[in-house]
């Protein structure tokens, strides 16, 4: 149920975003999603891969700060509200929603959505006792 | 932690002249310092002008405070006479020279005779022996061999002693540890800086100093470094520390040293004249009093120096010492007067800012000061690898938490950039730790 993103410290620096992803790009890594927190002096890359282990390694080599950590990707209709139900689900559940980012699939009908919570397993029960899809780390790398 | 290794009392090198009474000592420099004045009067042009402007006459020097009329001797002074122009001997007595060089303008040479370096290796030779190094120690010795002093005073220091001296130099880091490991070197003489990064090195190796070298002990100089430091590098390595000073001009490391009580640096004071000014009107301050210390070479043949200003920041510490040693102590010094950058109206030593960012943690061990205009400052430091979790909130506390404590102490809100950990440019000689980009 608990998928592993890479999250990467990056500094306030000309290009390092850049050297990060040209890491990841010779090591032919296809990032699945991504998203960027930042700050005005620095800020954290958080990335959804096929192989974070790897993709981990090949960025460590390249001297950056790499964490790994569990996080959760649920699937939601593509319209109106349907993210909204999932954050309701969350909240009347007690749980905090550290950060998430969102994407669309391909096939437009649906989206995904990447969330860390507070307490990963906590968060995952209540999505699941409230029937919501929780996507599988194989059925996310296969998007 | 180990308790502090507190060395027998009787290790002395020269036990005489290391608990020399009061009286006696102070005879002792007058007679030292009288000779020196004549000497450099009759063959050195530039203090017989000195001398005879402030009406001085060295046949008639009654008391020690009589060179207070003298003015200071600076590093200018030195620059100017570069490079021979302050000799007291003959070309031919001298058998060295070092050079400390400056970031801008010419440079200082110092001129050693046979016996300057005799003595010089003996006042090491005290030291080491005061912090129980001798026979069967292996010393890697990292400081720059060549035209610095630090190495290679230290070197015949260690020799005289018994010691098995490695003279790796600074640098190359695995091969530092290589030799560490192969030799089960037990004494290190180092830079703070170096050993910071040596001890990250180490890390990296999956090496635990502490249990898997054979290291006891670390002589660290050439920089001012905080007590937070010196805990910090006692601690990964799980060794003593102890502080040395010197100064190519008063011939290099050995003038002032820490003993095992590691509570101030004794200042060899039957080879040195010590005064502390204010450096800014040049008044001379009482003991216990921060101010830039003056050194006046007592015994130095090719080159005496009278009342030099070695823009080092320090005090006398008063009170006698519980090792025996009669010698006064100097605190750790505290920065260097032309280090000190004013930002806000407010004098700051990169010291102060250091000794908060080490007591952080979450802080690894280097970091910049960055000087972009007269109303701000930017502290860029490098985060510990171990820290980041990918949590923005922790990174968003460690900053405030810096921007906090420092502004605490040094009263100016700084800027914190953190920076990936190996970020900053690595030092295996002396750390740069200011960047000052203002123009006036």
């Amino acid at each position: 149920m608990k998928l592993k993103q890479i999250s990467v410290f990056l500094e306030n620096r000309k290009g390092r975003l850049w050297e990060a992803l040209d890491a990841l790009a010779n090591a032919k890594i296809n990032i699945r999603a991504l998203s960027i927190a930042d700050t005005s002096e620095f800020g954290i890359l958080r990335l959804i891969v096929p192989d974070p282990d790897m993709a981990k390694k090949v960025l460590e080599k390249g001297n950056f700060t790499v964490k790994e950590n569990n996080v959760v990707a649920v699937e939601v209709a593509d319209k109106p509200g349907g993210l909204a139900e999932v954050l309701k689900v969350l909240s009347d559940a007690d749980i905090n929603v550290e950060y998430l980012y969102a994407f669309v699939e391909k096939s437009g009908e649906k989206a995904v959505v990447v969330l860390r919570t507070e307490n990963t397993d906590a968060g995952i029960k209540a999505l699941k006792t409230a029937g919501i899809a929780i996507l599988l780390a194989e059925q996310v790398y296969a998007l | 932690m180990k308790a502090p290794e507190i060395i027998r009392p009787d290790s002395y090198w020269q036990k005489q002249d290391e608990i020399i009474g009061k009286e006696a000592l102070a005879t002792l420099q007058l007679e030292h310092l009288t000779k020196s004045l004549r000497r450099v009067y009759s063959n050195v042009p530039f203090y017989h002008t000195r001398f005879d402007e402030a009406g001085l006459d060295p046949e008639n020097i009654k008391s020690l405070e009589d060179i207070r009329r003298l003015s200071f001797t600076t590093s200018d002074d030195l620059r100017a006479n570069y490079p021979f122009g302050l000799l007291a001997v003959s070309k031919d007595e001298v058998v060295r020279v070092h050079t400390s060089s400056g970031t801008t303008g010419r440079a200082k040479a110092i001129c050693f005779s046979k016996n300057d370096i005799e003595c010089s290796a003996t006042l090491i030779a005290r030291c080491l022996v005061m912090t129980g190094t001798g026979k069967g120690d292996i010393l890697q010795n990292m400081m720059t061999y060549g035209l610095f002093t630090g190495a290679l005073i230290m070197h015949y220091g260690a020799e005289k002693v018994g010691a098995l001296v490695i003279p790796a130099g600074p640098g190359n880091t695995e091969r530092q540890i290589q030799l560490m490991r192969d030799f089960g070197t037990t004494v290190i003489h180092i830079t703070p800086s170096y050993s910071l990064y040596l001890a990250s090195a180490l890390q990296q190796k999956g090496i635990d100093p502490r249990k898997d070298l054979n290291l006891r002990r670390a002589y660290l100089g050439a920089e001012p470094y905080s007590e937070e430091t010196r805990k910090k590098i006692e601690a990964i390595y799980g060794i003593d520390v102890y502080n040395s000073y010197g100064l190519t001009e008063m011939s290099g490391p050995g003038v002032a040293f820490e003993c095992g009580y590691k509570n101030g640096m004794h200042l060899w004071e039957d080879h040195f004249f010590a005064e502390i000014i204010d450096p800014e009107t040049g008044e001379v301050l009482e003991d216990g009093q921060e101010g830039e210390l003056v050194l006046t070479s007592l015994r130095r043949e090719a080159m005496p120096l009278i009342r030099y200003r070695t823009r080092d920041i320090t005090k006398i510490i008063t009170g006698v010492c519980e090792c025996g040693r009669t010698h006064r102590r100097i605190s750790r010094i505290l920065g260097r007067s032309d280090d000190m950058f004013v930002v806000k109206g407010v004098n700051v030593f990169p010291q102060q800012i250091e000794q908060v960012l080490m007591g952080i943690k979450g802080v690894a061990q280097n970091y910049q000061i960055l000087l972009e205009s007269y109303d701000h400052l930017t502290i860029r430091v490098e985060i510990a690898k171990e820290l980041f979790d990918g949590n923005i909130e922790h990174l968003l506390q460690l900053q405030t938490e810096i921007t906090d404590k420092v502004r605490a102490d040094i009263l100016v809100k700084p800027k914190i950039e953190l920076l990936e950990p190996g970020a900053l440019p690595v030092s295996e000689g002396k750390a740069k730790r200011v960047i000052d980009n203002r123009t006036m």
